[in-house]
């Protein structure tokens, strides 16, 4: 189940921030990401922006699951959201012991091309305004913009 | 237990496997998994295997996704068999060219084309 509540236990979550608890089963972490989305079809945001969104958030939840987490079936994500005609901010924070987003290899070099996976990151930085990893990377936080405001 | 349902539609027009999505989004990873599983098996089956997956009713993948048509890639490849995708539509081509994927696959823009492009 997930349970909710109003101020970002970051403490640098935007004022009015929603934060979520939610465990690793697709039912509540999808009912989280209807909500983000419903939100920026209220504030006017393109179809556009709700691709970019649903995509980033696959991929920040995926990676918060399986490589934070390590498949952990009790295993617990802390989801925060906010979102304003302007931009949309998300912090995703698992319960891993983080990872260094330098030492990621570059899918995109002709030698990785065929590697099945890592190109979670490279999809959240191309379609997010912002991505913060803090430190030591078990929280990250994706910031996207409005591009019609 | 019964098998799950199946995630494809597939045809076979001559030689040609042609496999199109019966989900609209290509993101949940037990879903993606049993579509990697149904295409593997179509691929081990074929001596030599000519498949076009058409993208037309996919609104949205992730890069588990991505992950699992790699997958088909190197099997195909391995057998010396041909692999195309095609009916891709914009946002989800942006997605191939941003990974660079888009020169790992033989891309076409409608199955039609595609079709004429196996040898």
């Amino acid at each position: 189940m997930a349970s909710t509540q109003q101020q970002g236990a970051e403490g640098r979550d935007p004022r009015g921030a929603q934060v979520i608890t939610v465990g690793h089963e697709r039912a509540e972490t999808e009912s989280v990401c209807e909500r983000v989305l419903e939100a920026m079809t209220t504030a006017g945001y393109p179809e556009a922006a709700r691709f970019a969104l649903r995509l980033a958030w696959e991929e920040a939840i995926s990676n918060a699951i399986h490589h934070g987490n390590r498949n952990r079936p009790d295993g617990r994500i802390e989801v925060a959201f906010h979102v304003d005609p302007q931009r949309v901010y998300l912090r995703i924070t698992d319960e891993g012991q983080g990872f260094d987003p330098q030492a990621v290899i570059d899918p995109t070099l002709d030698e990785n091309l065929e590697c099945t996976s890592g190109r979670g990151l490279l999809l959240m930085r191309a379609y997010m305004t912002r991505v913060e990893y803090e430190p030591p990377g078990s929280t990250v936080r994706l910031v996207l913009e409005n591009p019609q405001a | 237990m019964s098998a799950p349902e199946s995630r494809l539609r597939i045809r076979k027009q001559d030689q040609i496997t042609i496999v199109e999505f019966v989900d609209r989004n290509i993101l949940d990873e037990g879903n993606i998994a049993q579509i990697g599983e149904e295409i593997g098996a179509i691929v081990n089956e074929d001596p030599n295997p000519k498949l076009l997956i058409s993208f037309a009713n996919v609104d949205h993948l992730s890069s588990a996704a991505l992950g699992a048509l790699i997958t088909i890639n190197s099997k195909i490849k391995s057998k010396d068999g041909q692999l195309r995708l095609a009916d891709i539509n914009d946002q989800i081509i942006e997605v191939f060219r941003i990974t660079r994927l888009d020169r790992l696959f033989q891309i076409q823009p409608t199955a039609r084309e595609a079709l004429a492009s196996f040898s």
